[in-house]
């Protein structure tokens, strides 16, 4: 039975889980630096439906698309800004055919790399760029927009407000934070989870969260700030399986699926609500996350 | 008279108005460019460097001072190159193949035009024989590179080894940068230095000049 959405699902349940990266596999599969993934979706169908059958087949309860750099404008830095409809409806398509009735698909939508203050781009430029791929990712079948990476207030809130004024689904955002000097977290834009989460639930969201960072660890101060902001609203948290190194010429996540799955105890008493994986992280730490939820929820009920 | 450090506050509070406005007024006093860059507008950049490296402003304020001391240089430039003022030294920057983040490029870029360098801004995924051909054909000290991926500080590495390939290395010093550059990293590809922030990157450059 494909259920109704996110909010219903969190009625019965307290804890979900989300996908791991998409990105960071097609590198390892061989997308090269500067290749577009997206154009993946009509060039290499298969194996970005591998990815998202890879995810699931894990039994989670969502999974994205590969549409993150698919805004037109992101995509016109490398001359396919006519293919966004075409691209982004694609990937809403590969992930339905992965999902079936199995669980609900997320339509992701990255930022656009422009900053708005520097004048760039204007508002309207951006809404209509963030409208046109919303609207595509629904045709194609998603069940939700994912707004996520974000780190300025004015892109993001813009970002809500055409998922939702130009379609009916729900509407998540995450944004990525750093940890300044002082020990509190904020965007590279200096925004506070605070001031992110107030901003974005009255432009329409109705599920907010983190993603990508430090590694798993480093998402429980910030969901607690969540918390101390408002304690009801659901919180998504995706994290990266560490900061990147390179070893012997070669991009490595260092966190283990173990190390991940570790921290999950923490995560779910400071109160997160999803839970899935960005950079680097595979299958196989959804399933080591899933497996020690599991567990702790079974010890502590 | 005007008041000079009025113009280093409104750099340092990203007023581009105030600015530019002030320049005007010195300069029209006949106030020496020079010193208005050196004791007014480099130290506001100084400032502000320093605020954002300890995380006590953002990369929007940092935007905006960068913004607020362009307008100004801006009216000296012409000033300085008529009186046959030498630059502090000739930058070409550019994120390298396959990067597209240029939010702290730009940054670096900014810094060390403020301090008094002619920066030549290459922009995004920038090829090496593009940065080879631009060694070769102007009058260039320093090529300072950006890569936020790690799967494209390698492409560091090869603009580092075209410009050998091509016999220029030893004519220019070359700077890298990015959130996961290291100095190991630095030390294996044989770039000249590396800074972790915009601050940073004015000073190493002064200091490989000054070398
Ligand atoms: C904004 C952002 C984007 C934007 C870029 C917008 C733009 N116009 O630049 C978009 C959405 C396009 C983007 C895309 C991607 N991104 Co990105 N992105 C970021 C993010 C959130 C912030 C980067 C930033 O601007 N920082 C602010 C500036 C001021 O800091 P900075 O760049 O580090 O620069 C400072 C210093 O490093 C230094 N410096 C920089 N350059 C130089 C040069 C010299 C010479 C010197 C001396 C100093 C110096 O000085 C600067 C100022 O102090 C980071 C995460 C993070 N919080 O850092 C991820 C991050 C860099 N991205 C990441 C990834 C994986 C990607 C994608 C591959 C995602 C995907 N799956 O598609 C794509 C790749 C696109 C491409 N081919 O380049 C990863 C990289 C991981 C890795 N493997 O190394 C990061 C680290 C996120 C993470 N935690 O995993 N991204
Ligand atoms: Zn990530």
């Amino acid at each position: 039975m494909r259920t109704t959405g996110i909010q219903e699902l969190l009625k019965s349940r307290s804890l979900l889980f989300c996908d791991g990266a998409w990105g960071t596999i097609f590198q390892f599969a061989g997308l090269k630096p500067g290749e577009s993934c997206e154009l993946w979706n009509r060039d290499q169908r298969k194996k970005v439906l591998e990815v998202a059958q890879s995810y699931v087949d894990l039994g989670v309860d969502m999974i994205e698309t590969n549409s993150f750099r698919g805004n037109g404008i992101t995509l016109a830095g490398i001359g396919l800004e006519n293919d966004a409809v075409e691209l982004n409806r694609l990937a809403a398509e590969i992930s339905r055919e992965a999902a079936g009735d199995k669980c609900l698909v997320l339509g992701s939508v990255g930022p656009t790399g422009k900053i708005l203050m520097m004048g760039d781009v204007s508002e309207n430029e951006m809404y209509d760029t963030f409208a046109e791929q919303v609207h595509a990712l629904e045709q194609g079948g998603a069940d939700a927009i994912c707004i996520e990476t974000m780190s300025a207030l004015d892109e993001a809130e813009l970002a809500v407000k055409a998922a939702v004024e130009n379609t009916d689904l729900e509407v998540v955002c995450t944004f990525t934070f750093v940890k300044t000097m002082s020990g509190d977290y904020k965007t590279v834009m200096g925004i506070t989870p605070a001031q992110m989460a107030e901003k974005l639930l009255s432009a329409g969201a109705s599920i907010i969260g983190t993603n990508c960072g430090y590694g798993m660890e480093a998402m429980i101060p910030i969901v607690k700030a969540f918390r101390d902001f408002d304690s009801n609203i659901p919180l998504l948290v995706q994290a990266n399986a560490g900061i990147p190194k390179i070893e012997d010429g070669k991009t490595v996540f260092p966190e283990t699926p173990d190390e991940m799955a570790g921290h999950v105890p923490d995560l779910i008493d400071a109160g997160v609500s999803i839970i899935g994986g960005c950079c680097g992280t595979t299958p196989d730490h959804i399933t080591a996350i899933m497996n020690k939820a599991k567990v702790y929820h079974t010890a502590n009920s | 008279m005007t008041d000079l450090n009025k113009l280093n506050e409104s750099i340092i509070s990203g007023d581009l108005n105030t600015s530019v406005q002030i320049t005007k007024e010195a300069l029209a006093e006949k106030t020496d460019p020079q010193e208005i860059i050196q004791k007014y507008m480099i130290t506001a950049m100084d400032v502000i460097g320093g605020k954002f490296e300890r995380n006590e402003v953002f990369v929007p304020e940092l935007l905006m001072a960068a913004r607020a001391m362009k307008g100004s240089l801006e009216l000296l430039r012409p000033l300085l190159a008529a009186s046959g003022i030498e630059p502090q030294g000739r930058v070409i920057i550019g994120t390298v193949k396959g990067d597209l983040h240029d939010i702290g490029k730009n940054l670096v870029a900014s810094m060390l035009e403020g301090s008094g360098f002619e920066v030549d801004n290459m922009g995004v995924d920038v090829p090496s024989d593009k940065i080879v051909a631009a060694v070769q054909s102007k009058e260039i000290d320093i090529v300072a590179l950006s890569a936020l991926l790690t799967t494209t500080m390698p492409s560091m590495r090869d603009v580092i080894e075209a410009l050998k390939e091509a016999g220029v290395r030893d004519k220019v010093k070359v700077i890298i940068g990015g959130p996961a550059v290291t100095q190991e990293f630095c030390d294996q590809i044989d770039a000249d230095g590396y800074s972790e922030n915009a601050n940073g990157a004015v000073s190493l450059a002064r200091k490989l000049l000054a070398s």
